[in-house]
């Protein structure tokens, strides 16, 4: 018995060393994910399974897609070592614009979305423009802009609700997309299109994780990747089916993907993003090594700020009509996502896949908990709670590991 | 004598590593006792563990003070005592006063009201025991880094030492705030106060030393008493690397072609005060395979003058021209200077040369991002590559490349400096400080690297305030005072002696003019 024990003992104690090492590794990565995942099943046990209703999960996508796209915005500001609050206001100020070029000067949709972006842009660059060149910290500029767009909203709509928009511009929002098969109950395309994705990502981190293989890079035990693969493919892929058996795939959820998908390979693969990252961590060394900290600091806002006027215009398309309120506290989401999803507040760590779940965490007890019938009271105290515990988690990791 | 302080059998154990192992130390009341050892040799680990940084528990061996053991469970325990660290890195509150610095948390008050009064005056006497004439109100921020460490010592003063340790505190010093603060140690010992020093320098710790204990790998490997004849820094060096270093130097091998650099006329101005020249006409050229050094006491402008070089990283209203194989070169941003041909090597790798937070491969392919992508997308394969030949070029000690430069020693972080600037490929390496704060064996890596560039056709400027690397290294010797080249000097004119006079005679002439 006495022997049989220190046996187990020995073989346990050699065994766990590797898995739980692999383990430390990947919960620091995946700790989102999977809180996001826990926080899902929670919720959907809470609400009697409405969460993941069709309908709801649909909802839910179309709810917090002006934040999402926010988000990696505001990933790149706070990457590169700032912050923007006035996305909220610009949010509410594009909005204003969108409607009053369109119902009251009756501009054709295209032109009034190009011209909101450029919009965004300007307010980015003018922001940008004191916080790179003459370094007045991003902190007091933005919260200026807070204000000056908030007043400006106001002034735009004359403190008053403008709508309803033409049907092409709501479809930013509200449409989905055609089903080409056209059964009619099952959109058969948004599910093709869905699997597509999904094996596409599959092949992929196959081929990074060979790639790293090669170079010596430490990675997860095949298994493990095997069955986390399986589990995020199977996940989605419900997921999909979920959406699929309403009306499939919404439209903004197709520019969501493109966006994500987009600015991860910025981020991961191209030099200015690298930059970006290398500013933030340290702007000195940067600047020593040949990298135009300035312009690059002033694009990041540039993009900030075109960012938020998607955001804006989708948002407004959503609620089809533009009022004084859109867009209230929202930078309040966008930051608290991006800090959820593991971007440190001195700057040069994030990812957009973290500010996306981020994002979705928050968002889902948003909404989850609006089904349950929390107050609006509680819901804040609730949220800031799960800021506040995701930073400390991360923080106290980070202490862990040096 | 007896011993005021006796470790016994320190073993610290931090997760997966033994810091240290079975460390003993004894320091003889009224003594300097000097700790050597390589960087991560186990130095400031055993003086966090004296100070109760790490507290009593979370080691094994006892601390034996005063005769008796003790148990510190934090920084004020120890104080309490009257053991004070003085850190390498100084702790002082730069927008704050001398005074208001010295009395931090020890303020002169009653019922939490600050007595002024009593502050300036016992500052004042505690300025007069270090030897500063500054004001007690002058801001820290104020004055320089030499002032600041004398500041340091008035504080440690202030909270009656017994046992006073300072780390590395001339790292940062010039030859003559070194020397000054050195015979301010020996003049405490006169009046009966121990101290550690923690230091580098060899020829500092045989100057002041009375007994060495050799740190190698969280072990003491020896205690050398220096009032016995017979030890020199050879024998200093043998037991820090465990191996003879029978030349400190690398022998030459470059040969020194044609002008490749050349700065004429090269004005520098406060990037704040804008009336304030910085640079004054500095005139000097570096050859094909040349190292040339630029000597000279802190503040003389010698940083300012790389740096303005460098892409005006530094200063207002730059002037002059700069040549590069007679051609004139337009230097308004680094990124021009870099693509010119450039390369500047920080003093300051922590702050100005790394990312910290990323790893050495990101770190080296920084300067030249173009060099491992392809319209704007980086090729992963070709930049980890790119970092594993400079791994093993220059023998960069990590666990693999991808490791977060934080974590690196010294030496190998100013390693990764060095193949960031060596990956843009440049024809100019401007080095300044280029082996500050490392140990012996890596000094002599990095010496190698630099002969090793020179062979290869580069023109290496070397910055440097040690002079004996400066007259080991250089072929050429540009002098540097108060913002002007006073001299040159060939590596056979060259000696301590020589460099030390010009600028004295320049110091001499300048406060002539003054009076006239």
């Amino acid at each position: 018995m006495s022997t049989q024990s220190s046996e187990v003992s020995v073989a346990a104690s050699e065994k766990p060393n590797v898995v739980t090492k692999s383990w430390k590794g990947n919960i620091r990565e995946y700790g989102m994910l999977i809180a996001l995942v826990v926080i899902m099943l929670f919720f959907q046990f809470l609400t009697d399974g409405v969460l993941l209703k069709p309908l709801n999960l649909t909802n839910l996508v179309l709810q917090n897609s002006y934040i999402i796209i926010m988000a990696i915005g505001m990933l790149l500001v706070i990457v590169a070592g700032h912050i923007d609050l006035s996305v909220g206001s610009v949010v509410g100020f594009i909005g204003a614009l969108a409607a009053v070029l369109m119902v009251n000067f009756d501009w054709a949709v295209v032109p009034t979305v190009v011209v909101c972006l450029a919009t965004g842009g300007l307010i980015g660059a003018a922001q940008g423009y004191w916080i790179a060149y003459y370094r007045i910290p991003a902190f007091i500029v933005t919260l200026a802009g807070m204000l000056v767009f908030k007043g400006l909203t106001l002034a735009l709509l004359n403190g008053q609700s403008v709508g309803p928009f033409p049907e092409t511009f709501q479809r930013l929002s509200s449409g989905f997309i055609p089903d080409l098969f056209g059964e009619g109950g099952f959109h058969m395309t948004s599910f093709l299109i869905g699997l597509a994705l999904i094996a596409f990502l599959f092949i992929t981190g196959y081929k990074t994780r060979q790639k790293q293989i090669a170079h010596q890079i430490a990675v997860e035990p095949f298994k493990f990747f095997l069955i986390k693969n399986a589990i995020l493919s199977v996940a989605a892929g419900y997921i999909l089916y979920l959406l699929s058996t309403y009306k499939g795939l919404p439209n903004v959820l197709i520019i969501m993907a493109l966006l994500v998908s987009a600015y991860t390979f910025f981020t991961n693969k191209s030099t200015t993003g690298r930059r970006i990252y290398a500013i933030g961590g340290n702007e000195k060394a940067a600047m020593l090594s040949g990298i135009n900290t300035k312009r690059l600091t002033f694009l990041t806002f540039v993009n900030m700020g075109v960012l938020a006027a998607l955001a804006g215009m989708v948002f407004a398309a959503r609620l089809n009509t533009a009022t004084p309120k859109a867009g209230l506290a929202f930078e309040l989401d966008v930051i608290a996502a991006v800090f959820i999803g593991g971007a440190s507040m001195q700057g040069g760590v994030g990812k957009v896949t973290g500010a996306v779940i981020g994002a979705l965490v928050m968002g889902v007890m948003n909404n989850g908990m609006s089904i349950m019938g929390i107050g609006i009271d509680w819901q804040q105290v609730i949220k800031g709670l799960v800021l506040l515990a995701a930073v400390i988690f991360d923080v106290y990791n980070k202490n862990k590991a040096s | 004598m007896a011993a005021i302080l006796e470790m016994r059998q320190i073993t610290k154990t931090f997760p997966g590593v033994k810091a240290l192992n079975n460390v003993n130390l004894t320091v003889e009341e009224g003594e300097i006792h000097a700790i050597v050892g390589e960087n991560g040799a186990g130095k400031s680990t055993l003086m966090k563990v004296l100070s109760g940084v790490h507290p009593a528990d979370s080691y094994e061996g006892d601390i034996v003070y005063d005769g008796q053991v003790q148990s510190f469970k934090n920084i004020s325990d120890s104080e309490d005592k009257g053991i004070i660290i003085i850190h390498q890195e100084l702790a002082l509150v730069p927008q704050l006063s001398i005074a208001e610095n010295i009395f931090l948390g020890n303020e002169q008050a009653k019922a939490g009201l600050i007595n002024w009064e009593t502050t300036f005056k016992k500052t004042q006497e505690l300025l007069h025991k270090v030897g500063l004439t500054d004001s007690p109100d002058s801001l820290i921020y104020d004055i320089g880094v030499g002032k600041q460490q004398l500041v340091e010592i008035a504080k440690a003063l202030s909270k009656n030492v017994r046992l006073l340790i300072l780390d590395e505190p001339t790292a940062s010093l010039n030859e003559k705030d070194s020397d000054a603060l050195l015979d301010l140690m020996l003049e405490f010992k006169r009046a009966g106060m121990s101290s550690i020093l923690i230091s580098h320098k060899l020829n500092e710790v045989r100057k002041v030393a009375d007994t060495i204990t050799v740190i190698r790998d969280g072990e003491s490997v020896k205690t050398l008493d220096c009032r016995e004849d017979g030890i020199d820094e050879k024998e200093i060096v043998k037991h820090m690397v465990g191996r003879p270093l029978e030349d400190r130097f690398p022998e030459k091998t470059a040969t020194v072609g044609e002008v490749v650099f050349e700065v004429n006329n090269w004005n520098v101005y406060h990037h704040l005060k804008q009336d304030r020249q910085i640079v004054k006409n500095a005139s000097l050229n570096v050859r094909r395979g040349e190292v040339v050094g630029i000597a000279g006491l802190m503040g003389a402008g010698r940083t300012e003058l790389a740096m303005s070089l460098f892409g005006q990283s530094y200063g207002k209203n730059i002037s002059g021209e700069a040549l590069l194989h007679g051609k004139k070169l337009s230097l308004r941003t680094v990124s021009e200077a870099v693509q010119s041909g450039l390369a500047y090597v920080t003093e300051d790798r922590k702050n100005y040369g790394l990312v910290l937070i990323e790893d050495i491969v990101r770190n080296i392919s920084l300067a030249n991002l173009d060099g491992i992508s392809k319209r704007g997308i980086i090729d992963d394969t070709g930049e980890s590559g790119v970092a594993e030949r400079y791994r093993k070029d220059l023998n960069i000690k990590c666990s693999n490349v991808y490791q977060k430069t934080v974590n690196l020693s010294g030496g190998n972080q100013q390693k990764v400096v060095l193949s960031k600037w060596l990956y843009s490929d440049p024809e100019v390496l401007i080095l300044d400080e280029p082996t500050r704060g490392i140990d012996v064996g890596a000094k002599y890596e990095i010496y190698s690297i630099i002969d090793k560039l020179a062979a290869e056709g580069k023109s290496v400027l070397m910055i440097s305030s040690e002079m004996p690397e400066l007259l080991g290294m250089c072929d050429r010797i540009y002098v540097m005072n108060e913002g002007e080249i006073i001299g040159e000097l060939t590596a056979k004119e060259a000696s301590q002696e020589a460099i030390m006079s010009m600028i004295m005679k320049a110091g001499d002439k300048q406060h002539v003019d003054a009076i006239v």
